[in-house]
């Protein structure tokens, strides 16, 4: 078994920079990844970096931007932190030497998003991501950090009070991909989950591969809620045929949408009068659907972003990356025709449930990053948002876990103080109900910690629970594989819980899932090998997509206005009497409960009064 | 065809007679799996035979635990083509349609992470980024060379990342501003030459291409010195920083090995002049010691 004090989960932007928070603080940190670092998707974050760095910008006005782009479902105290803190924490990665994109006089340059009311997103060509990923590793190889990379972690090792907020965390299991070895990490103070997004639940993403939700998944079946994940956020601008994301920054730099007729829709249609093509991300994408389903898509499928107007030097100086990715994975040369777009699945706002210090309701486990729910987002997050929520609440779970003096957090997690349960309307058994004794890949329920008596023990035995479920997926040679069980739910979910949502869909796929579940009980894999067996990583990563679907569709029947990115058909308004609060759910050992706990609006200085959304 | 044609799923229960309900919800279970199986089979087959358009792909197969595959060998895929497939696309196509066993690291599918450079018709390139329909058939996809295969297409990369961080691969200053609120300025010039420098993504292409670097274990190779160049030319570091990073490059297994044979810049998949900028190290490096001269 290896120990330390702080166990870092996944090495994206989150993560790097907990891990450099806890080493600076003085604990003895390790990150275990099932990439390595450098392979992580925050490197294919392209726009940039909200920060308010200038004399006429102010944080308070990047949180207003914020909360009125969530559509008034963050959480004030979080949403302050990110503002407050992005600033010494953009500056401190240019101290790091990131490659920022400058300004004549050497300043970084910033440029307009979408939703912002000041240009202040910082960036770094269209490739900010990249540039943000390699300079937070580089600073992690100085400080000689020890990674364990390619290392897939399969649950925690979670002691089994009845109730979660009794609940510690004392390590991880994890499964060693080159040489099939599965191991325990205690962790003395704490874990740290940054393990991103969960785009592989929709077969529409930007995410990369790796974005199966594992962190999200391993929590929620140990305990910890997951909180509003019926809002997921679709980017307007994918390239049709992969999924591979446009940024943002052309429509920022001056980018333009229109429908096969030419028109330019976003004002001649009125879906966004006042800042057209900079609108919100949901709004946008809307828009193109509609248009799309009004029958004036581009093959009944796709609008077009043309850029060429902005002229060959500006796009080179400003989005040159972008060239290469039309060109490369749709075989357009932007400088010569407008690019065919789409919405695709992009970014999870909701997640495991924290507070504004990356705390969970189960002591010693953390979250931060994509994979966890402060909330900062609420309905929707903006443009240029993620990345600073990386670096700022990635460092405040870092020194958090590694045992430093902070000011106790206004946001409360699990179940304490004002919250409502509720009941699930279901077509069908949820969770693990219904199902027989042979569920073969119980990722992460608590261990039943028996005669457990230190935290040892506890991973010790969280370890032998899952060898057991690996042998078995290994030696049972037959069955159902992952690949059909993925693409099921996958298709199911872009078919019935994409932009438009409605009630019969949503029950439809909740039925989808329900099978799938079923089918999963007898899954097996193909490959016996236990070096790199990839066919192994994509099964057990497959019943983390399978607990994941199931809470966003849960959350999205469940919530009946139009919220965010969260739109139904039977329900068109916000209804703020009703809906002012957070969706969870807890995994219950098995039988999923659902429960609500209000948004605090109330911030530092002043309350953020719920208005209509309009750009 | 896959020479690894899945077999049929045999039928163990149908003879019995199933009573409790736990059998008949097995039997069913079992039942809808084969189905699902089979019909899955059929239509990947019958899709691969009648599709008009199918690429043959001759992929090299090893694992150091299967019998069968200890002696590497060559499978044929036969991947039906889709407008703008790539190679990453057909081998995943190939694994989740005929050998779930077929292994390749793959993570971003944008080639920004860097994961699936591989060798291809005989050059490196990211498997993401390579268009069937640019590749003349059989098309051959081979594990990097000069590298331990770990398993079929996956190399052990250790040796790569090790010449990578022997560099001192991270920003060095004494002067940074005192402010936390402060950065540090920087040209548009200067950001503009290390611009293409800062674009690796430790694909480890240019590394597979080098014969010096095949020859030489210890030396840097042009990813590890092209890292140093990105911080060596970064006006941000000053010029006691950049005498410590010359003398890092002047090594013995350092530049000075570069014998400019242009293989690493061809095969890079993000277009960094590579051995440009191992030229231009060497004139500094030659500048720097006739000063001290």
């Amino acid at each position: 078994m290896y120990e330390h004090d702080v166990i870092v989960v996944g090495a994206g932007g989150a993560g790097l920079r907990a891990a450099i928070a806890a080493d600076e603080e003085g604990a003895d940190v390790a990150i275990v990844s099932k990439l390595h670092p450098v392979r992580s998707h925050t490197g294919a974050a392209e726009g940039g970096i909200n920060a308010a760095l200038r004399e006429a910008d102010s944080w308070e006005d990047h949180a207003y931007d914020t909360m009125k782009g969530s559509d008034y479902l963050a959480d004030a105290p979080a949403a302050e932190t990110l503002c407050k803190d992005s600033p010494k924490e953009t500056i401190k990665l240019e101290h790091w030497g990131m490659a920022f994109s400058r300004d004549d006089d050497g300043r970084v340059s910033q440029r307009p998003f979408g939703g912002l009311s000041f240009p202040r997103t910082t960036y770094a060509g269209a490739e900010t991501g990249h540039q943000l990923l390699h300079t937070m590793y580089e600073q992690l190889v100085k400080r000689g950090i020890k990674v364990y990379d390619e290392w897939h972690v399969t649950r925690l090792a979670v002691s089994d009070e009845e109730q979660p907020e009794d609940r510690t965390c004392h390590g991880i299991v994890a499964y060693d991909v080159q040489t099939g070895q599965v191991e325990g990490f205690r962790a003395r103070n704490g874990v740290i989950l940054a393990t991103g997004g969960l785009g592989q639940v929709y077969d529409h993403t930007t995410n990369a591969v790796a974005n199966t939700g594992d962190g999200v998944a391993m929590a929620y079946r140990a305990g910890a809620p997951m909180e509003d994940m019926e809002f997921i956020q679709f980017h307007p601008t994918t390239l049709p045929s992969t999924g591979v994301l446009i940024t943002e920054g052309v429509r920022g730099e001056g980018g333009i949408l229109y429908n096969e007729d030419g028109e330019r829709f976003m004002f001649e249609y009125g879906y966004a009068n006042n800042l057209g093509e900079l609108a919100s991300r949901d709004v946008v994408s809307r828009a193109e659907l509609t248009e799309v389903n009004e029958g004036r898509g581009i093959e009944d499928e796709y609008v077009h972003l043309d850029m060429r107007h902005l002229g060959e030097e500006r796009i080179i100086d400003r989005l040159e990356n972008i060239i290469h990715l039309s060109e490369d994975f749709e075989g357009v040369n932007p400088l010569e025709a407008p690019m065919p777009v789409k919405p695709g699945q992009h970014y999870a706002m909701g997640g495991i449930e924290t507070d504004e210090n990356g705390e969970t309701c189960i002591a010693g486990l953390y979250a931060a990053g994509e994979c966890a729910c402060a909330s900062v987002h609420g309905g929707n997050r903006l443009g240029g948002n993620a990345l600073p929520e990386l670096i700022v609440f990635g460092k405040r779970a870092g020194h958090h876990a590694a045992g430093k003096d902070m000011k106790e957090a206004e946001i409360t997690t699990g179940k304490v103080g004002d919250y409502e349960t509720a009941e699930i309307e279901s077509p069908v058994e949820l969770g693990e109900s219904g199902i027989g004794e042979d569920v073969v890949a119980d990722g992460g329920a608590a261990a039943d910690s028996g005669t457990a008596t230190t935290g040892s023990d506890l991973v010790q035995r969280a370890v032998e629970d899952e060898r057991q479920t690996i042998d078995h997926l290994l030696e049972k040679d037959d069955g159902i594989q992952h690949a059909e069980i993925r693409e099921r739910v996958q298709k199911s979910m872009t078919q019935n819980v994409n932009v438009f949502r409605e009630e019969d869909g949503l029950k439809q796929a909740l039925r989808d899932i329900r099978e799938a579940r079923e089918l999963y009980q007898d899954v097996f894999v193909g490959d016996k090998s236990r070096t790199f067996n990839t066919d192994l990583l994509q099964t057990l990563e497959t019943r983390n997509i399978l607990d994941i679907a199931e809470a966003i569709t849960l959350g999205a029947l469940a919530r009946n206005e139009f919220r965010g990115a969260h739109w139904r058909k039977e329900y068109q308004e916000r209804r703020d009497e009703k809906w002012l609060k957070h969706t969870l759910l807890s995994w219950n050992d098995g039988r999923p409960e659902l429960w609500y706990k209000p948004v605090i609006l109330e911030g530092e200085n002043k309350t953020y009064e719920p208005k209509i959304r309009s750009y | 065809m896959s020479t690894q044609v899945p077999e049929q799923v045999e039928d163990e229960s149908a003879s019995e007679t199933v009573s409790t309900g736990k059998q008949k919800r097995d039997a069913k279970k079992r039942e809808r799996a084969e189905r699902v199986q089979e019909q899955r089979e059929v239509e990947a087959a019958e899709k691969a035979r009648t599709a008009d358009d199918t690429y043959h792909l001759k992929v090299f197969r090893y694992d150091p635990e299967v019998p069968e595959k200890q002696e590497p060998r060559f499978d044929d895929f036969y991947v039906p083509y889709k407008q703008g497939m790539t190679i990453l696309d057909a081998l995943m196509w190939a694994r989740d349609h005929y050998d779930s066993s077929l292994t390749f690291r793959h993570s971003c599918r944008q080639a920004i992470c860097g994961s699936d450079a591989l060798f291809v018709n005989g050059s490196q390139r990211l498997g993401c980024k390579t268009q069937l329909s640019d590749l003349s058939e059989p098309v051959r996809v081979e594990p990097l060379p000069h590298a331990d295969v770990v398993k079929d297409l996956v190399v052990d990369m250790e040796h790569f990342y090790d010449q990578m961080e022997a560099v001192e691969p991270y920003f060095q200053t004494n002067s940074l501003p005192d402010g936390e609120l402060e950065e540090q300025r920087q040209t548009r010039e200067n950001r503009e030459k290390v611009k293409m420098s800062t674009r690796c993504i430790w694909c480890s292409a240019c590394m597979s291409s080098c014969n010096i670097a095949a020859g030489d274990n210890e030396y840097l190779g042009p990813a590890a010195i092209n890292k140093a160049y990105r911080f060596a030319m970064d006006e941000r570091e000053g010029e006691d920083m950049k005498q410590r990073r010359l003398e890092i490059l002047e090594q013995e297994h350092g530049v000075w090995r570069c014998q400019t044979q242009f293989s690493c810049t061809e095969v890079c998949p993000k277009d960094i002049p590579l051995t440009e900028h191992i030229q231009e190290l060497k004139r500094e490096a030659i500048k720097n010691n006739l000063k001290f001269w």
